[in-house]
């Protein structure tokens, strides 16, 4: 469905938001039409109207009344014909009816693009492209977030996935009508569908040639609505036995000038009336407002292009070609891909170089792939990424199935490793089935199933030394995502905490070149390369790109390459880094209430949403200390801004103190206020070691229980936020 | 509904006339520059009673818009049907101009035949007998109404 869904996106997205512009600036029309037209003077008769109209204009050949309810009469005024627009109420001319050229222009670009026929197939093609891609993105939207139940929940991902999802969101029914409408309308111009019209034309009928009568006086035009007009058109002068022409909204009459009798009536079918329906959902020639909005809502298209490219080009450049990749029956060695947005195939390289450099012959394929036998192979890799609700990512959808029909595993032994994002509440759920499906054939795990959180190369290196104890050879897996260039950073200030509590831990701020970094906010990441090491370690920035200074937080980690680096790094000196936005991880829009729970060096991108909190929503600070004396990271600071209004409050839990605890013990003391506060719509932030998430989240579960929630169902909404290392 | 069905492949109902008889006029319409969407034009020529004698030219794509040449279908609402076969082509938009050569037989010209115009542009004007011109061996030109802006007969 997403192949489907990128390949009209991208076969089609130049026409589609070319069609999508001209159409939103065509749907001011009938708003400016509305805004300028006289009253509508409902109430009257087409007879009174014709009455004034001809009073006023004694030339007057037709009268016309667009839907928006301008009145427009066409007159003849020695020897010129002339058009005015007049008021329904008077019959005064208003002003001469001067059709807007530019509106003209649009409609002919948007309806043909001055092509003619051919104009008209592309943008009917336009169209069902746009109504195709509408609809195969709703499923890969239900597929992405996990279900149906979901659909509705916070977007994941980057900037462009989720600015795609929450404008296709918004878009979608307006766009729907749009394009469904506009397809239709295609359809009738082709003669796919009819419309309800004749193909030919009618011919007038006769008059009965007696002396004419006063118009308002005429029967048949009065009994006609001026709401329902749409077009009259009046006996040539001097001719008795011609007649009125009316077109109504309900269908084509003849009326005598003399008796006024309806000479002959036809009404318009049921067919007519439709495309008329349609017409006016498509043009919003009458519903002005609703033009508008669908005009509005077509402006995501372009947006929607924009960011659907981006994606694409992501997720292309983030699958790499496998080198040197042996042929399945060749191989020893079997590397299952299951990937969405591309980045796992990028691990499966590393891993495909590592094997083949210590001599292995090694394939790689999708697990949507994998056969039933292999002839050689006796070890199979699984690589996944999990999505939504535990679901299969795209390449491997149809894994399950395919080795639910195996009678025995095709190879003996396997090993599964599974990519994701702890802030998923299933997290890596996928990984585990196919686990479970494997050895349930006879396959025997050589490497206990293992999970890589955000694409960590530490957790990935060492699930390869897991890996090469078995194999009885050395796995190197030094997996470089790809990162942005690096910039210099002068280190400008450090203040080192926690010595006596051995948790050395130091406040770095760095100075901001003037380009080549980037806008950054707290809590979006800076990857850090070490001298010596082409990997980046990541740290959560305590302060944004307005505060002029990048600040983050080290906790020295002995043996840890970086820590020890960044310990030792004195003011004056730099280091190799790049920003990399952490979306993810931040407060969601709205003043909803925020509680911000983290320990030690996790501090960081809390006290940098405090410090950004200018708007004073309420703020809760759970501040994990070991000794007040000696690690109070930004005690001081975030003292000051309670009393600025900025923090609502601020709690540090010290661990050390008498009668001290942890953070989790602070929250269980506190549950009733805490339950409030989710009751009321909190979201909640929490930052820290792996250990101080799993315990705060037990609490936060004990909490919620009374109201029948868990930090899973939190989770899922995007209230629930863990940024753990 | 009385429906008119304009037969395009069917062969002339019209006795041609014979070439000995007839004289090529050329019958030159310039429209005005007007912003909006290619007009429809149907070039017909009466007789000196007034009554409609035959179709010179029909500009414009669909059937179902003719009947917005109000003069023209005035004129051939009486006709069992009428051929307009080898004579229509696409609409003609603001600031161009419509050149239509006929074969008219001698006896028509200088007998108060007259050669009419009606224009009809969508969410526009439609006029009847926008510009006219009498079908004399002088030739000469005629101000339009509407669309029109000239309207010139040589012979």
């Amino acid at each position: 469905m997403r192949r489907i869904h990128s390949f009209f996106g991208l076969g089609a997205f130049v026409f589609i938001s070319f069609m999508a512009i001209t159409g939103a600036l065509l749907s001011l029309q009938p708003a400016i039409d509305a805004v300028t037209s006289a009253p509508s003077a409902a109430g009257q008769t087409v007879a009174e109207l014709a009455a004034k109209v001809s009073a006023t204009l004694p030339g007057v050949e037709r009268v016309t009344r667009s839907a928006s309810g301008q009145v427009v009469a066409y007159y003849s005024d020695t020897g010129a014909r002339l058009s005015a627009v007049v008021d329904p109420a008077s019959g005064a001319v208003i002003a001469p009816y001067q059709p807007s050229g530019f509106f003209t222009f649009l409609t002919e670009l948007h309806r043909s693009l001055f092509l003619g026929a051919n104009g008209h197939i592309v943008s009917g093609i336009a169209a069902i492209a746009m109504v195709v891609l509408a609809l195969s993105g709703l499923l890969v939207l239900v597929h992405r977030m996990g279900g149906w139940r979901y659909l509705l929940q916070p977007a994941r991902g980057t900037l462009s996935q989720r600015w795609h999802t929450d404008l296709a969101r918004i878009g979608m029914v307006a766009l729907c009508i749009t394009a469904l409408s506009g397809a239709y309308m295609s359809a009738v111009n082709f003669g796919f569908v009819g419309d309800g019209e004749a193909t030919g034309f009618s011919l007038p009928v006769s008059g009965s040639g007696a002396t004419p009568a006063p118009i308002g006086t005429l029967e048949g035009l009065a009994e006609s609505s001026i709401r329902d007009l749409r077009e009259l058109v009046f006996p040539a002068v001097g001719d008795t036995s011609d007649v009125f022409t009316l077109t109504t909204h309900q269908g084509l009459g003849y009326i005598d000038q003399a008796t006024g009798e309806i000479l002959k009536f036809t009404a318009n079918s049921g067919l007519k009336q439709l495309y008329e329906a349609i017409y006016m959902l498509h043009t919003g020639d009458g519903i002005w407002w609703l033009g508008l909005v669908l005009g509005l809502m077509a402006l995501c298209v372009p947006a929607l292009g924009v960011t659907g490219v981006v994606i694409w080009a992501r997720r292309r450049a983030n699958t790499p070609k496998i080198r040197d990749n042996v042929r399945a029956p060749d191989a020893d060695t079997v590397i299952l891909v299951g990937s969405e947005g591309g980045s796992t195939w990028g691990f499966a390289e590393t891993l495909h170089r590592a094997l083949t450099e210590a001599g292995r012959k090694v394939h790689v394929a999708a697990m949507n792939d994998i056969g039933p036998h292999y002839a050689k192979a006796t070890r199979m890799l699984v690589l996944t990424a999990t999505y939504g609700e535990g679901t299969a990512p795209a390449s491997a959808g149809k894994f399950l199935a395919r080795v639910g029909k195996l009678q025995r595993t095709p190879v003996e032994e396997i090993a599964v490793l599974g990519f994701g994002d702890r802030n998923f509440p299933h997290f890596c759920g996928f990984a585990e089935d196919v686990e479970a499906a494997l050895t349930a054939i006879g396959a025997r795990t050589i490497v206990p199933y293992t999970t890589i959180d955000r694409q960590s190369p530490q957790d990935f290196a060492a699930w390869g030394r897991a890996l090469g104890q078995q194999m009885h050879h050395p796995v190197e897996l030094v997996h470089v995502p790809r990162h942005p260039k690096t910039i210099g950073l002068e280190l400008i200030a450090r203040d080192d905490y926690g010595i006596e509590v051995q948790a050395p831990t130091v406040v770095l701020r760095f100075a901001v070149p003037r380009r080549g970094l980037g806008k950054f906010t707290a809590g979006d990441l800076v990857g850090i390369v070490p001298p010596g090491s082409t990997l980046p370690r990541f740290y959560s920035l305590a302060s944004g790109s307005e505060d002029g200074v990048l600040e983050i937080c080290v906790r020295k980690f002995t043996g840890g390459l970086c820590s020890e680096f960044l310990h030792g790094l004195e003011p004056g000196q730099t280091v190799e880094a790049f920003i990399r936005p952490n979306p993810e991880f931040r407060p969601s829009h709205g003043s909803k209430p925020v509680i911000l729970v983290g320990a030690g060096a996790g501090v960081a991108p809390l006290v940098g949403f405090v410090r950004a909190n200018h708007r004073h929503r309420p703020m809760h600070l759970l501040l994990g200390v070991r000794d007040a004396q000696s690690d109070f990271l930004y005690g001081a600071e975030m003292v000051a801004a309670q009393r600025d209004g900025r923090l609502t409050s601020l709690q540090p839990v010290f661990s050390r103190a008498a009668g001290g605890g942890y953070v989790q013990d602070r929250i269980r003391d506190q549950a009733d206020a805490v339950r409030d506060l989710i009751a009321s719509g909190a979201q909640i932030l929490v930052c820290g070691s792996r250990d101080m998430a799993s315990g705060v989240r037990e609490a936060i579960d004990e909490c919620l229980a009374p109201l029948g929630l868990s930090s899973d169902d939190l989770k899922q909404k995007g209230r629930y936020l863990e940024d753990a290392y | 509904m009385k429906k008119i069905v304009l037969l395009l492949l069917s062969a002339t109902a019209l006795v041609t006339p014979s070439l000995a008889f007839a004289r090529e006029v050329t019958i030159e319409t310039r429209l005005i520059n007007y912003s909006g969407n290619a007009a429809y034009l149907a070039v017909y020529l009466t007789k000196a009673d007034g009554s409609y004698d035959q179709t010179l030219w029909l500009a414009g794509q669909k059937q179902r818009y003719f009947g917005a040449l109000r003069g023209w279908v005035k004129a051939i609402a009486n006709e069992a049907q009428i051929s307009v076969d080898g004579i229509t082509g696409a609409s003609v938009g603001g600031g161009q101009m419509l050149q239509v050569k006929a074969d008219l037989a001698d006896s028509l010209i200088d007998a108060g035949y007259v050669i009419h115009v009606d224009t009809a542009v969508e969410h526009g004007g439609e006029y009847a007998d926008d510009a006219t011109i009498p079908l004399t061996s002088t030739g000469g030109s005629a101000q339009g109404t509407g669309y029109v802006s000239t309207l010139s007969l040589s012979l």
